[in-house]
């Protein structure tokens, strides 16, 4: 190497001096924070506010429905005061408030346990479930795209493009409850191999979680073809293209980590309606979780039960939003803070 | 094409056809299925219950004796009309509230924006079952609340395409004309978003029927005695073990019935976005391949020999693209050149000139679409093989030792997730048997080469941290990290400003004088060419028109009359400062004669003239068969 170094005011931008880069480095990313956790407060508290007022709505009084279909009115009145039904409803919204951060919950009509023991003994089962699902389905569909996107790359392999296309619309068109009841019939009622329901060792486990994946890992893999397709035909895949290497080092260290940020920004959604799949898939597989319970207390409109179990799903569909872009920027910092 | 014919044209291909069978099926069945089969369907036979497919119940009976077939195809009518007025409902509301911003502007706007988004937040199964809490457990209950749950998506997707066409000028133009915001909307907004909407629509209207369904089979929505599939689900389910088709038979009709509404979207998506990709078929792919090969048996003529000290040469290159379905493009039409070892030899000509693409295909990096082939070809004194649609693999250990590249937009070539100094060292790792810290060290060495300030901290910093010059010189760093005989650079200053320009340039011209090293510089900057270069090789659509030495080309000396016309456009310093600048006009035309690609012509297929540059860039969409990701509809669907 010939060519001699020369003194950086001939040639470039005079560099910043470090300390300076390092606080400008970091001050966009506390706004960002900031930013960020401001929404999921604001997006949380519409949640806690629009489940509070679901149950002002019910047809019907609350306290008749908490006594008894048949209860004396003297029994209701009791009930209504009890409950703190007689107060205006501002004053009911704060007592809510309250009694979240103090962690009451009320207590549940049918069974008349608090709230918050249902939520916590059932939640578990359901945490299970969603994010074995989830955990599956992402890396599945990574892999899955990145490879049909790989070898059907430029108009190559042209049946194995149709073929992916219509299997993976086929199966991503199938909701979880159907694949579950398929699934029931397949491997428990015909072949009698694993378990219909319940949870009980990992074998249980199988069943309800393939039924919830299913579906989202045929979208995702979809997105995620269609995103590898579009890296490749970036500049920097040419750049890396004429450097010569390895597949296996083009695909995993030049294409991936571009696709990750855009794949995981799409995903979002699909993986939020997953949480919400768990209620189906729990249904059929009789799954402990809290799947069952909110069905059953719509049914017996036993209110203060979904009201909590409604929280509970919407801020778990909050809170994996919030992760997903806290990972999105640790991946990319460049977009998430630029657009931000 | 019209949106009429391109429908025709879809429904005319096996998908079109299979989606207009499904959609007629499922039309008819929910019309009439509940008049024709619905009493049969209704009766309870007790001596037939729970009975396995027979004659006479084709697919068994339930555990109340009825038919199951017979009820799920009665049970069309209310799974598919229900979906449907879900979907209209939200779809309806959505788009109302998703153009409201618009109308309202200001603060209200803006909130109702934020409100969307929130609501976008939350799954719409969530909310669906949510608000069927207030609205109780019937039909009509599940369909409101599924039209709710709706909403925000589609609230959400109205509002992107209608601010996207809000800034365009025609808007603009009406506003200044003080047209009402609200006819605005209906008459300028609406009928340009209304496409992607309708596409969606059909896609939602499945999601709709699916999760009506879901509601049912939980327990929420259609309530006994009346029946859909969601509720028959939920019926066999329990008896799953006894009658397996009790379940599974309305499980299938829903599936079959969501995948109608898929098709629906993916004929009106193809029906509604203009043409997109079509590539070579196979048929003219393979005469191509066919006619090339004999040429290589039976060459020609004798190409003409190489000279000794060139360190790149190429007799007869060829560059074809399909171009339709059955033609072919010519693109680089028999281009014949030399470089010799230590000159710097300058490619001009106009955008779609060839020129970008002969470097590419010498550098084994076309699109694979494009059909390549030369009579001969030879870098560094080792005789290449030009594959057709991919590398030459003779190339391959070149790359990195001594061959490099330099491309044209430093913006977009650098890899935005990796560390600069890594994608620099990249080719000490792969070619040169270095180890991670050989590589790092050589790597800060070559950036601090080409005046990379504080190479040692910069090393670890993303492209985006880089100025546009410090990228490109980034880039020829990267291409040091051997000894190259040649760097190929393609408009490597295009995108740079005037005084990073010449940094770039003064940089390329200092390896050459110190390595030796010679360089192909494509630019369609006849000055910049003319005053970097030894010699200059004028290409005029998709021809070698002159080649020529700089000198010459200064002096006044050029043959070919595009080459003068071009040496005219530049201004100097003596142009008059009043006149208009000199142009060569667009209907120009220089080529005198001559036709299209050889093995094109060979293989009975018609040759268009065309845009080597739109191949390459603008088009590279549509020559790169990604046909998914413009026309499907459901992955754009998932996208949003």
């Amino acid at each position: 190497m010939s060519v001699t170094p020369v003194s950086p005011a001939a040639g470039g931008t005079p560099a910043a001096a470090p300390g300076r880069t390092a606080f400008r480095a970091q001050n966009p990313w506390v706004s960002y924070l900031l930013r960020r956790g401001m929404y999921f407060v604001i997006s949380l508290f519409v949640l806690v506010t629009v489940s509070f007022l679901l149950v002002q709505l019910i047809p019907g009084d609350p306290a008749r429905i908490s006594a008894g279909e048949n209860a004396p009115p003297e029994v209701i009145e009791a009930r209504r005061i009890q409950l703190g039904l007689d107060k205006p409803v501002i004053v009911q919204y704060l007592t809510f408030w309250v009694g979240l951060f103090t962690g009451d919950m009320g207590e549940s009509i049918t069974s008349r346990m608090p709230v918050l023991d249902v939520i916590l003994s059932r939640a578990p089962a359901t945490l299970e479930l969603a994010l074995a699902a989830v955990a599956i389905a992402l890396v599945l569909a990574v892999c899955l795209g990145l490879f049909f996107g790989a070898i059907t790359r430029g108009g190559r392999r042209h049946g194995v493009e149709v073929g992916f296309t219509s299997v993976s619309a086929i199966v991503a068109v199938i909701p979880e409850f159907l694949a579950g009841v398929i699934l029931v019939y397949l491997f428990a009622v015909n072949m009698d191999i694993l378990p219909v329901a319940g949870r009980s060792g990992l074998e249980s486990y199988l069943l309800p979680v393939i039924a919830l994946a299913l579906g989202p890992t045929a979208s995702l893999t979809r997105i995620v073809r269609a995103e590898t397709l579009t890296v490749l035909q970036q500049d920097y895949v040419r750049t890396a293209r004429a450097k010569r290497m390895p597949a296996v080092r083009l695909y995993g260290k030049h294409v991936l980590p571009n696709l990750l940020t855009s794949t995981l920004t799409i995903s979002g959604l699909l993986l939020g309606s997953m949480i919400a799949g768990t209620v189906l898939v729990e249904n059929i597989f009789a799954w402990p979780g809290l799947g069952g319970v909110i069905v059953e207390s719509i049914q017996n409109q036993d209110y203060p039960l979904v009201q909590g179990i409604i929280i509970f799903y919407g801020a778990l569909v909050l809170l994996i939003n919030l992760i997903i872009d806290i990972v999105l920027i640790l991946l990319d910092p460049r977009t998430a803070l630029d657009t931000s | 094409m019209t949106t009429a014919r391109r429908l025709l044209a879809a429904l005319r291909t096996p998908l079109g056809v299979l989606a207009l069978l499904a959609c007629g099926t499922l039309l008819f069945l929910t019309l009439f299925a509940p008049a024709i089969w619905g009493e049969r369907a209704a009766v309870t036979d007790t001596t037939q219950i729970s009975q396995p497919p027979s004659d006479e119940h084709l697919f068994g009976t339930d555990g109340s004796g009825r038919d199951i077939l017979l009820r799920t195809l009665a049970a069309t009518q209310l799974s598919v009309s229900m979906a449907l007025m879900a979907t209209v409902a939200g779809v309806l509301s959505g788009v109302l509230v998703g153009l409201l911003p618009l109308i309202l502007g200001g603060r209200a706007g803006r909130w109702i924006v934020a409100g969307i988004n929130i609501g976008v937040a939350f799954p719409g199964l969530l909310l669906a079952i949510a608000f069927s809490v207030i609205l109780g457990q019937s039909g009509t209950a599940a369909t409101l609340a599924i039209a709710i749950a709706m909403l925000p998506n589609y609230g959400r997707l109205t509002h992107n395409l209608a601010a996207s066409v809000w800034g365009r000028d025609y808007i603009s133009a009406a506003r200044v004309l003080g047209v009402p915001t609200w006819q605005i909307v209906l008459r300028h907004v609406l009928p340009n978003v209304r496409d992607p909407l309708l596409v969606n629509a059909a896609i939602t209207a499945g999601g709709a029927l699916v999760s009506f369904a879901g509601l049912s089979f939980l327990g929420l929505g259609i309530q006994v005695p009346q029946y859909d599939w969601g509720r028959m689900l939920n019926e066999g389910v329990s008896r799953i073990f006894v009658t397996p088709a009790a379940a599974l038979v309305p499980g299938i009709a829903i599936i079959l019935a969501g995948l109608t509404f898929v098709l629906l979207g993916e004929i009106l998506g193809k029906a509604l976005t203009p043409d997109t990709h079509r590539s070579l078929s196979s048929r003219v792919l393979r005469r191509l391949r066919a006619q090339t090969a004999e040429n290589e048996t039976e060459p020609a003529g004798v190409p003409a020999p190489f000279a000794e000290d060139s360190v790149l040469a190429v007799r007869n290159l060829r560059v074809c693209a399909p171009h339709g379905r059955d033609d072919v493009r010519t693109l680089v039409d028999g281009v014949s050149f030399d470089v010799a070892r230590g000159e710097i030899v300058g490619v001009v000509g106009e955008s779609g000139s060839g020129k970008s693409l002969t470097l590419m295909s010498m550098a084994g990096l076309l699109d694979p679409s494009l059909h390549v082939s030369a009579d001969a070809a030879r870098f560094d004194g080792e005789d290449l093989t030009l594959r057709a649609g991919g590398h030459p693999a003779s190339l391959d250990h070149h790359f990195g030792k001594r061959m490099a590249m330099v491309f044209q937009d430093p913006m977009s070539s650098l890899n935005p997730a990796l560390h600069v100094g890594s994608q620099v060292a990249e080719a000490g790792l792969l070619h040169l048997g270095m180890n991670r810290r050989e590589a790092r060290e050589a790597a800060i060495e070559r950036l601090e080469a080409v005046r990379i300030p504080d190479a040692e901290r910069r090393y670890g910093q993303y492209p985006h941290e880089y100025s546009g010059g410090m990228r490109q010189r980034a880039m020829i760093a990267a291409g040091l990290m051997g000894k190259p005989s040649l760097i190929l650079a393609d408009e490597p200053t295009t995108a740079l400003d005037v005084t990073v320009q010449a940094e770039i340039l003064t940089l390329l011209r200092r390896i050459n004088e110190e390595d030796g090293t010679a360089i192909m510089f494509v630019s369609h900057d006849i000055a910049v060419v003319t005053s970097l270069c030894t010699r200059v090789l004028v290409m005029y659509r998709g021809r070698l028109v002159e080649d020529i030495s700089s000198e010459d080309l200064r002096a006044g000396r050029a043959a070919h009359a595009y080459t003068r016309a071009l040496m005219d456009t530049v201004p100097t310093m003596t142009t008059p400062r009043g006149e208009p600048m000199a142009s060569i006009p667009d209907e120009a035309d220089f080529s005198g004669g001559g036709d299209g690609c050889a093995a094109g012509r060979a293989a009975g297929v018609e040759v268009v003239r065309g845009d080597a540059d739109a191949a390459m860039r603008g088009d590279a969409e549509r020559l790169d068969g990604d046909v998914e990701r413009t026309s499907d509809p459901l992955v754009q669907e998932e996208k949003r």
